[in-house]
């Protein structure tokens, strides 16, 4: 990559793409909360939110404007500076995650060749990871600061629930990386396209994925850091007003960023399924892919909340056990089966 | 021991198999039954459009009423009072003067009624002891208030809307009671 070659035009594409795809994120996850209300509600054989507008749509934003104008609290006793912080970080990290995924193909706008990427590094995975494993620092910082025991017990879980779950993450993402020979999200989606979606090849990288993705979000049923029944609400409890609404907020923003990296990764990203999309004009096919990328990312959001209003939290042990004792062995064998598979196969080529 | 019902089931401490420790194919199995719950029908009652029905034996807030000719009934005997196990209802009696029979359809009428709505317990004694049909527990319920006091509830509060100046009122509070009077 030519850092040199910035020029202006270069630089304002990238600028509207962070603010198109961030604005996108933001009412994604704002509205993800009235999904999840909906989807509560009909699985429990209630309404949900029904009151704001047609079928409760306004819901979110009453929502919004309420924690606005909540009073902002922040504990005598707590470090200030971090207090402020916690939140911040936890949103900052959300965001950033989604420069690497890439959302479409490209476009051709005003003569020149958009890609629907923010940026197409090299190091994509690495750099995913890197950003997940920032994202506890937020939740640990804001924690600590609230010198509140269960806060501080709810940051110690965050952070030992994602230690060891970030681990079998990446275990279960080298066999997929042995298989695609790359770590740009970019190439490998372009794999996808023209061939069969990373899912075929990688079940049970998939299934370890997704679990791992399930306790980076904090969803349940490892939503311990924020156990209501026993940590009173966790890290966030000392929080209000808008700094409580900026974690819950990181939270649904990072389901939706996780989500559609899952997409990404093992089901083809922007790939439109059946169809071949080659054939199509460029814009066509941009917006098709966007549209496909969308598609599957809502509805693995939609498998997140369904499994959240299905299953009761994990205890403790019980999550420390499936993540030492279960996720890693399997990801380590599963990683030694693809691995033996390549090898076979590459010596009968 | 022998069980009191033949419902008890021994608890199953069977070690799991393969299957149940993999969890994955009872979470399966967990969200279908969410899945199915989807399409159920929603336990809801969209309050303010929609009302549950009210038992026909529902006791809910107090009305005084009036003859046919919107004459108040009760004559301040004070057997409610005296029935009123939660001691809420005071009355002042007084005597009807000439002139005041468009009113009131005895000699004596109550020139004070009020039944303090937080001391009550809606039992509905009142209603039995009551020889002039002057009280009835009607199927509104006790709305919410800011003070005390205006849960004291008087004459203005509890009497029935009158027949001749306001037959439509009337005639509404007037169906439930009739309602009530035809139950067995």
């Amino acid at each position: 990559m030519n850092l040199l070659a910035l020029d202006g035009a270069f630089v304002l594409e990238k600028l509207i793409l962070i603010a198109v795809v961030i604005s996108i994120s933001l009412v994604v996850a704002m509205y993800a909360t009235y999904v999840e209300r909906k989807f509560a509600g009909f699985i429990q054989d209630r309404h949900g939110p029904n009151r704001a507008g047609p079928f409760g749509l306004l819901q979110p934003l009453a929502d919004g404007l309420k924690l606005f104008f909540k009073e902002e609290i922040i504990p005598n006793n707590s470090n200030k500076l971090l207090f402020v912080l916690g939140p911040c970080l936890a949103m900052l990290t959300a965001m950033m995650t989604s420069a690497i995924i890439p959302w479409g193909g490209t476009v051709e706008l005003f003569g020149q060749q958009v890609s629907l990427q923010i940026a197409d590094i090299n190091i994509g995975i690495l750099y995913v990871f890197g950003v997940v494993s920032m994202g506890v620092y937020g939740m640990m910082i804001g924690g600590w600061a609230s010198n509140n025991k269960f806060s501080l017990m709810a940051a110690l879980r965050g952070a030992s629930q994602a230690i060891s779950y970030e681990l079998a993450m990446g275990l279960s993402l080298i066999a997929l990386l042995m298989l695609t020979g790359s770590l740009s999200l970019k190439t490998i989606t372009e794999q996808q396209v023209t061939g069969l979606w990373n899912i075929v090849y990688q079940p049970v990288g998939f299934l370890i994925f997704f679990v791992c993705a399930l306790a980076e979000c904090n969803r349940a049923p490892f939503d311990l850091p924020e156990a209501e029944s026993e940590l009173n609400m966790g890290y966030h409890q000392e929080y209000s007003s808008m700094k409580l609404g900026f974690f819950l907020f990181a939270e649904y923003i990072n389901m939706f960023i996780s989500c559609a990296i899952i997409a990404t990764l093992f089901f083809g990203g922007y790939d439109i399924p059946f169809v071949d999309e080659s054939t199509w004009s460029g814009g066509a096919a941009a917006i098709g892919g966007v549209l496909a990328l969308m598609t599957k990312t809502f509805i693995l959001i939609l498998v997140f909340m369904w499994i959240r209003w299905t299953l009761p939290r994990f205890r403790y042990d019980q999550l420390m056990n499936l993540g030492w004792k279960g996720l890693i062995p399997l990801a380590l064998l599963n990683m030694v089966a693809t691995g033996a598979v390549i090898l076979l196969t590459m010596k009968q080529a | 021991m022998q069980s009191l019902t033949q419902r008890a089931k021994p608890v199953d401490r069977s070690p799991m198999t393969w299957l149940e420790k993999i969890y994955l194919w009872n979470i399966f199995k967990g969200m279908l039954i969410t899945f199915r719950h989807f399409f159920k029908k929603r336990a809801t009652i969209q309050y303010p459009e929609q009302k549950r029905p009210f038992s026909p034996v529902f006791r809910g807030l107090h009305i005084l009423n009036r003859d046919e000719q919107g004459r108040e009934n009760c004559t301040a005997c004070g057997l409610c009072a005296v029935a009123c196990p939660a001691e809420a209802i005071t009355m002042e009696a007084a005597e009807r003067l000439p002139g005041e029979e468009h009113l009131y359809r005895e000699e004596k009428y109550a020139a004070r009624y009020e039944i303090n709505m937080l001391r009550c317990i809606f039992c509905g004694l009142c209603e039995e002891a009551c020889p002039k049909d002057a009280i009835y527990l009607s199927e509104t319920f006790a709305p919410a208030n800011y003070s005390r006091k205006s849960f004291i509830y008087g004459k203005p509060d509890l009497l029935i809307p009158d027949p001749v100046k306001h037959p439509e009122e009337y005639a509404k509070a007037k169906g439930e009671l009739d309602k009530k009077k035809s139950k067995p």
